[in-house]
């Protein structure tokens, strides 16, 4: 966020909290969760994960509608910014695509942090063989291909999990990212725990890869090397494989089936996860029959205890919105919605957000 | 035509020039404190980026120590940060770079100076110094998405045919997709071609006149004119420029972060995925912090001191050079 902007930002809220005192003084309810304008009024700034920046970026621009008087801005930058941003003060939410880890703990002075999940997707085996659809991976083989251990497309390992299919002799090329990332950290987190006698490069944002493996910035960089190399496969976020018309494989699940990636399969596996006390959970390797394996999520993540009353107020609002009315939003930017267990608990936790003044 | 061939002048001039020996040392001295501030303020800030930078990046090498940093093995999760792989990728994406574009500059310079009438040189000029200022980042993504996936298929083909042949297999066989060492040096060839030009072209413009057409009375052709008389005069520019062209292109970030593949390896394979050092920096600070941020800071500042190396050796080379031409 560009601090001058972020002034005029707060110039103009100022501006409008005047007038909204002039104009609405009789006005005084503001029941924050939905529907109409409540006569709140003042910015909230946010940063982190850039999985979720275009929802963020359509729920702003929607909110807008809802609460006229409040202004959102989100920067992208990454889980790990989003976190050191809130950390020290410079933000009011992050966007993370994994809970606080343990050597950041300390950053956050012990103050409470709730975590609101708010977007779920697929992650997926997005390959390039011309001709080739349908293509069936188990988790072995995934490891396997992204250790370098299968290297051409005819591996016996491949296809005696696609008996119909006449897989060409081409080379694999991996595809994967260059920059640290929240996607990494899910694919390789669903890699440890789905095929932890194969997989031996562990669970992280950035992974060291094989070095014949080639890395593009971003879901889109990535997206791109599967598309125009022959013989290419890389995990892709689903929104990205569709929107570059990637062909992505069927993964099976912890139960033993081969499912797609799809909208309702990353809600199902959502669903089918273990969901903790403070609503952090992850969905990958999720058990359950349509569950999606490579399932990943992002939560914002907001301090229970807020300095001043007026920001606790649009907290409440903006973060209501996006796991309440915001969700239905989501399918059609190819995300996956909460299930609807998991939406209450997060719309009943939003009214743990309190201010100390 | 002198003041002093006026007569009418003379009269005025005692008056004025006192006043002028009085005046003039005072706006001398000013601009003397002005350039000497502004000098100075360069060498100030530099100084100061290069001591936060070395402070910020003091965990590292306390963390790793010497080894660690010249290793191999860059490995964020396992603590692992060794920059070798990155210094490597850094020198080699230069030097192909250079092995490009100096035949290439070098043509286009002649070509101006010494073929191509002033009347026609001119557009060209142009159009070269044109290519200067396009962004680093359209020349990164025009690699990235055109230029890397059609290599991508020439290098299949040039890998079957080197297949077998000793030394040319190691440096050109097993490619895996168009995003290469290789790739990366071609895009910067591209990027340092005009600098290089421009500044050869300027360096064999300054051959005086007499030298050419001594050269041609001798009954030289062209290429023999080239070779006596403009290659002695300018070879310690041309040679400056290109280390010039050499700098930039170690530092170079965006365009080489989209195009060279992103893989920390040694390899001899040209045309396999690699990483250089501004590359790293620009994809894995967003998400550093501790000992990785520190990393990617001190990578900087290798970066700084290999720029620096390599401008030193620049100054003394021409300036043996020009010690050598000036003794013929």
């Amino acid at each position: 966020m560009h601090p001058q902007r972020a002034k005029r930002t707060l110039a103009v809220g100022l501006t409008l909290i005047a007038a909204a005192v002039l104009l609405v003084a009789c006005s005084s309810s503001s029941s924050p969760s939905s529907g109409g304008s409540s006569g709140l009024s003042g910015t909230l700034n946010g940063s982190g994960s850039t999985f979720q920046l275009v929802y963020q970026e359509s729920a702003i621009s929607a909110f807008k509608s809802v609460e006229s008087g409040i202004t959102v801005n989100y920067g992208g930058g990454g889980s790990g910014k989003g976190r050191t941003d809130l950390a020290s003060g410079v933000t009011n939410y992050a966007g993370s695509d994994s809970p606080i880890p343990s050597k950041e703990e300390a950053n956050f002075k012990g103050k409470t942090v709730l975590y609101f999940p708010v977007v779920i997707a697929p992650i997926t085996m997005s390959y390039n063989l011309p001709g080739i659809t349908g293509l069936k991976l188990d988790p072995d083989v995934i490891a396997k291909i992204f250790q370098a251990q299968i290297t051409t497309w005819n591996n016996s390992a491949i296809t005696a999990l696609n008996p119909g299919l006449k897989l060409p002799d081409t080379k694999i090329t991996i595809a994967r990212r260059s920059d640290s990332s929240g996607t990494t950290q899910n694919f390789s987190l669903f890699l440890e725990e789905s095929a932890p006698s194969v997989w031996k490069l562990g669970s992280s944002s950035t992974i060291a890869w094989p070095a014949t493996s080639v890395g593009g910035s971003g879901n889109g960089g990535v997206a791109t090397i599967v598309k125009t190399t022959n013989g290419a496969i890389g995990y892709v976020d689903y929104p990205d494989a569709v929107a570059s018309g990637l062909h992505y494989a069927s993964v099976e699940n912890k139960d033993g089936d081969f499912v797609a990636p799809s909208v309702q399969s990353a809600t199902t596996a959502a669903d089918n996860s273990t969901v903790a006390p403070n609503l952090t959970f992850h969905a990958v390797w999720a058990p359950g029959a349509g569950s999606y394996p490579i399932t990943y999520q992002s939560w914002d993540l907001v301090f229970e205890a807020q300095s001043s009353a007026n920001t606790a107020k649009l907290l409440k609002s903006w973060i209501g919105y996006l796991v309440g009315a915001g969700q239905k939003l989501l399918p059609g930017l190819n995300y996956a919605p909460l299930p609807s267990s998991l939406q209450s608990k997060a719309e009943a936790q939003v009214s743990k957000i309190g201010s100390t003044s | 035509v002198s003041v002093a061939a006026h007569p009418g002048i003379e009269p005025v001039s005692p008056v004025s020039e006192a006043a002028l020996s009085e005046r003039r040392p005072v706006g001398d001295r000013a601009f003397h404190i002005l350039a000497a501030a502004a000098g100075l303020l360069v060498l100030v800030i530099l100084v100061l980026i290069l001591i936060s930078t070395t402070q910020q990046s003091t965990s590292w090498f306390t963390t790793v120590g010497l080894k660690g940093v010249f290793s191999t093995t860059w490995n964020p999760a396992n603590g692992q940060y060794g920059a070798l792989a990155f210094m490597y990728g850094t020198v080699i994406t230069a030097v192909i770079a250079i092995v490009i574009s100096v035949p290439l500059s070098l043509g286009i310079a002649l070509l101006l100076t010494e073929v191509v009438p002033p009347r026609f040189a001119r557009p060209i000029v142009y159009l070269v110094d044109l290519l200067a200022v396009v962004p680093s980042v359209v020349f990164g993504l025009w690699g990235f998405l055109v230029l890397a996936p059609w290599l991508n298929g020439v290098y299949s083909s040039i890998a079957s045919g080197v297949s077998g042949i000793p030394v040319l297999d190691d440096l050109f066989g097993s490619p895996t997709s168009g995003l290469s060492f290789f790739t990366a040096g071609i895009i910067l060839a591209i990027m340092i071609t005009p600098i290089v030009t421009s500044l050869s072209r300027e360096v064999i413009a300054t051959v005086p006149a007499i030298d050419r057409e001594g050269a041609y009375a001798l009954g030289a052709t062209r290429l023999e004119m080239i070779q006596g008389a403009v290659w002695p005069h300018s070879r310690g520019g041309v040679v400056g420029a290109v280390l010039l062209g050499l700098g930039r292109a170690m530092g170079e970030t965006i365009a080489a972060a989209l195009v060279i593949g992103s893989s920390p390896v040694i390899t001899s394979h040209l045309f396999a995925p690699g990483y250089s050092m501004p590359a790293v920096i620009a994809n894995e600070f967003g998400e550093a912090s501790g000992v990785q941020r520190a990393a990617l800071i001190g990578l900087g500042v290798l970066l700084f001191l290999l720029t620096i190396i390599i401008n030193v050796v620049a100054r003394l080379v021409l300036r043996r050079s020009a010690r050598r031409t000036a003794g013929t």
